[in-house]
């Protein structure tokens, strides 16, 4: 196919089955994502391997440490909504693959209600630490690693939801293109990569922490 | 232009529902490994077999994240997932590193 028409009409009967990487641009871009995803792996590794160097690293016992700070409730519900939030953006995903543009736009505008729940919840947690135990970024190097971990996860949260937003306002009058089809793919790839890293949160942070 | 006849489109949908529930498998069971996973850690069985286990069920966790929510396992993705399993193998050393150096 030498030349495609990104922003044309579009309709079913000529809608390819993997619209996102149908263009150049969009190969491209899969590319790009996926190998950007690799670096930001390496970069969750660091912070990780500071958490875990550093973790219960506290100057004296006046500081709280992993098992009397984390409540195993508040972060199974954390886990369920971004867990269910992934879930929604597959479903998004599974209706731009079949041209469904409202079905597209519904279900990641619950993606992102989803996500600014999970944020809420974080902000929650954070300010009960602080406030509550004194466990602060410069309390002691616990502090420091703890906040640095989950707080880079949930700056990453913060933007996937600005970037979601933006694409759905962005597009909410211009439907389905080859043109903004792969936007929305490699957004919800980001948006996965965000409960990866939760998932690792999750296990070793808090689950190991009450261990 | 018309590219699909209605036949090619229905066979898509019917596809495209299949790989849907395939999905919803997927989540089912990442559902179940993270019930699992706080189950393990309230009952309270001792460390040294908890941590091998949460881990375990961690990795299966991101494995159905990559190879079904993120489609890895359509084809095309032979070097994005070497990008991919670069970083995982980095960020393994990484943490190795950190754990036995600073502290022994």
């Amino acid at each position: 196919m030498s030349h495609i028409d990104l922003t044309g009409k579009f309709t079913i009967h000529n809608w390819p089955e993997r619209p996102e990487i149908a263009t150049q641009e969009g190969r491209n871009k899969l590319v790009g994502l996926w190998l950007f995803l690799g670096g930001e792996t390496v970069l969750f590794a660091t912070l990780f391997a500071t958490y875990l160097a550093l973790k219960n690293r506290v100057p004296d016992s006046s500081h709280p440490l992993t098992q009397d700070l984390y409540s195993l409730p508040l972060v199974f519900v954390m886990t369920a909504v971004l867990l269910t939030s992934s879930l929604t953006s597959v479903y998004a995903i599974h209706h731009m693959r079949n041209f469904n543009f409202k079905g597209t736009q519904l279900w990641f505008a619950i993606t992102v209600l989803l996500g600014l729940t999970f944020l809420c919840l974080e902000i929650y947690e954070f300010y009960h630490y602080v406030t509550d135990y004194g466990h602060t970024f410069r309390s002691s190097a616990f502090g420091s690693a703890y906040y640095f971990l989950v707080g880079t996860h949930g700056a990453h949260v913060a933007f996937g939801l600005g970037w979601i937003t933006a694409l759905l306002i962005r597009n909410a009058k211009r439907g389905l293109n080859l043109y903004n089809a792969p936007k929305y793919y490699m957004a919800s790839l980001y948006w996965h990569f965000i409960d990866v890293v939760w998932v690792f949160i999750f296990s070793v942070v808090y689950l190991m922490g009450m261990v | 232009m018309e590219k699909y006849s209605q036949r090619e489109i229905e066979f898509r949908f019917k596809k495209s529902r299949e790989e849907m529930r395939s999905q919803f498998i997927s989540f089912g069971l990442m559902a179940f490994l993270t019930v699992i996973s706080f189950i393990a850690v309230g009952v309270g069985f001792p460390a040294q077999f908890v941590i091998p286990f949460l881990l375990l069920l961690a990795v299966i966790q991101v494995l159905f994240q990559f190879y079904y929510f993120m489609h890895a396992k359509e084809e095309g993705h032979g070097v994005v997932m070497g990008f991919m399993y670069s970083g995982l193998f980095t960020a393994v050393l990484m943490i190795i590193a950190f754990l036995t150096i600073i502290w022994w």
